[in-house]
């Protein structure tokens, strides 16, 4: 009954990945980067190009897989469906918001935060068996920097999560929503229910982790994996069709997986007046997404070096510190 | 508790079932012409000139040495950050220790140029 139940969660949850975030996703993308060019973005395809999304992954469908001659075929294959998947399976602890008189989410696991950041390092092997086993040296070189850019990002993500995991003791996600009740102050960008000064750590915290999030989703400013002027697309050079389809799904799924994380952490997940729980959840989360795609079309691209000293030299100091810093302020 | 990685379980599985879903499709709908020419790689338009899988820089190496290094002890702060708040003082001391110790092993990577990209 219970692997029933799963099962039928399984399908809704992917469903809502796929319209979701890699449909409707690309179609905000070209709309709002349209927007920031003064241009219209898509438009000949359904009410406003609403539907073209839908159009090209129907062209995907048709298009033929092309496995090159010296790759390596299984890992090949294997690269965009570990994608994808760990992308789902991060998804599994976002709590959603109260509906129907329970919180809509797949499962409360105990330590949700630490398996969500496992399965966004999940996202960054596929990526690298994707660039190594296509025997393609654009694509190794992107797969190699992906791999060094993600997991140098990888520990400041961790650290920056750490305020709200000490602010709330736990690493469920849907306890740390539920002890931001009550008003905007509870926030814990704001200090959470604590003294006021504990919102200095939280802002650093957040703006950390916004930085960090946008590393590990590999979008621009820190895009050097698929950097489109040099690596032609990086990693996934090679792939073509629906396999590539995967690919975009799985980093949009994360993108927003890590939108939907920075709302449930710092801003309060499903909390907010008037409208329900879910709208409220939704609109942080679209506003947070709004903000990798403007800074997308504000930042030039970093270069390697910039990319690893921010990191390594700025930002894990940086986390240290407001671990630090939180402690001191919560004993 | 169990009940959970059941989900897990059930969730990698049925997923990739999800994701190998399309592939199937364009399995069954995509044309499949095969010429040597189309199956080379792509090398801004001239013939691939050897294999990819060559030398690379031994920086990526060095990164991802000191990566595991601090994310395994960043992993040992979660348990720590939970708890934290009832242990109170006496943690924060072993976490400022912890942290100060972290803190040398970085600055002597920076100083011996390990973090540099040259």
């Amino acid at each position: 009954m219970e692997i029933l139940k799963a099962i039928v969660e399984t399908i809704l949850l992917f469903t809502f990945l796929a319209v979701v975030t890699a449909m409707l996703g690309v179609y905000l993308e070209r709309k709002i980067s349209g927007w920031i060019q003064s241009r219209l973005g898509p438009k000949h395809v359904g009410p406003q190009g609403l539907l073209q999304t839908i159009a090209d992954t129907v062209k995907l469908l048709q298009k033929e897989h092309i496995t090159p001659l010296n790759a390596d075929v299984p890992t090949f294959n294997v690269a965009p469906i570990l994608v994808a998947v760990a992308g789902l399976l991060a998804w599994m602890i976002i709590p959603f918001g109260p509906a129907f008189g329970r919180i809509i989410m797949v499962r409360d696991i105990n330590i949700g935060l630490l398996f969500f950041l496992a399965m966004a390092s999940l996202i960054v092997i596929g990526i690298l068996l994707g660039g190594w086993a296509s025997n393609n040296k654009y694509a190794l070189l992107g797969g190699f920097r992906s791999a060094s850019q993600m997991i140098s990002y990888e520990i400041p993500l961790a650290l920056a999560l750490m305020v709200p995991i000490m602010m709330a003791g736990t690493l469920s996600t849907r306890a740390i929503v539920e002890a931001q009740g009550g008003s905007i102050r509870n926030w814990y960008i704001f200090g959470g229910p604590y003294e006021w000064y504990l919102a200095i750590p939280g802002v650093i915290a957040f703006a950390v982790f916004i930085i960090a999030a946008t590393a590990e989703t590999n979008r621009i400013p820190f895009d050097l994996p698929e950097a489109e002027s040099e690596l032609v697309a990086g990693y996934f050079s090679e792939y073509t069709g629906m396999r590539f389809a995967l690919f975009q799904l799985g980093e949009y799924a994360e993108a927003f997986g890590m939108s939907a994380l920075a709302a449930v952490l710092f801003l309060g997940g499903w909390h907010g007046p008037v409208l329900p729980g879910i709208v409220w959840f939704l609109i942080k989360m679209f506003a947070l997404v709004f903000l990798l795609m403007w800074a997308r079309w504000t930042y030039p691209r970093l270069r390697l070096d910039q990319l690893l000293n921010l990191s390594w030299k700025g930002l894990v100091p940086l986390g240290f510190l407001l671990v630090l810093v939180t402690g001191w302020m919560l004993v | 508790m169990r009940l959970d990685w059941l989900y897990v379980a059930v969730f990698a599985v049925v997923g990739t079932v999800m994701a190998a879903l399309p592939l199937a499709i364009v399995w069954l709908l995509a044309p499949r012409v095969d010429l040597p020419q189309k199956r080379m790689t792509y090398e801004s338009g001239v013939v691939p000139f050897g294999q990819a899988w060559a030398q690379f820089n031994i920086r990526y190496y060095l990164f991802a040495l000191i990566f595991v290094l601090f994310e395994v002890e960043v992993i040992y702060l979660f348990p720590w950050a939970v708890i934290f708040r009832q242990l109170g003082a006496v943690a924060f001391v072993e976490a400022v220790l912890f942290i100060v110790i972290l803190g040398v092993g970085l600055l002597y990577a920076w100083r011996k140029g390990a973090l540099e990209w040259v």
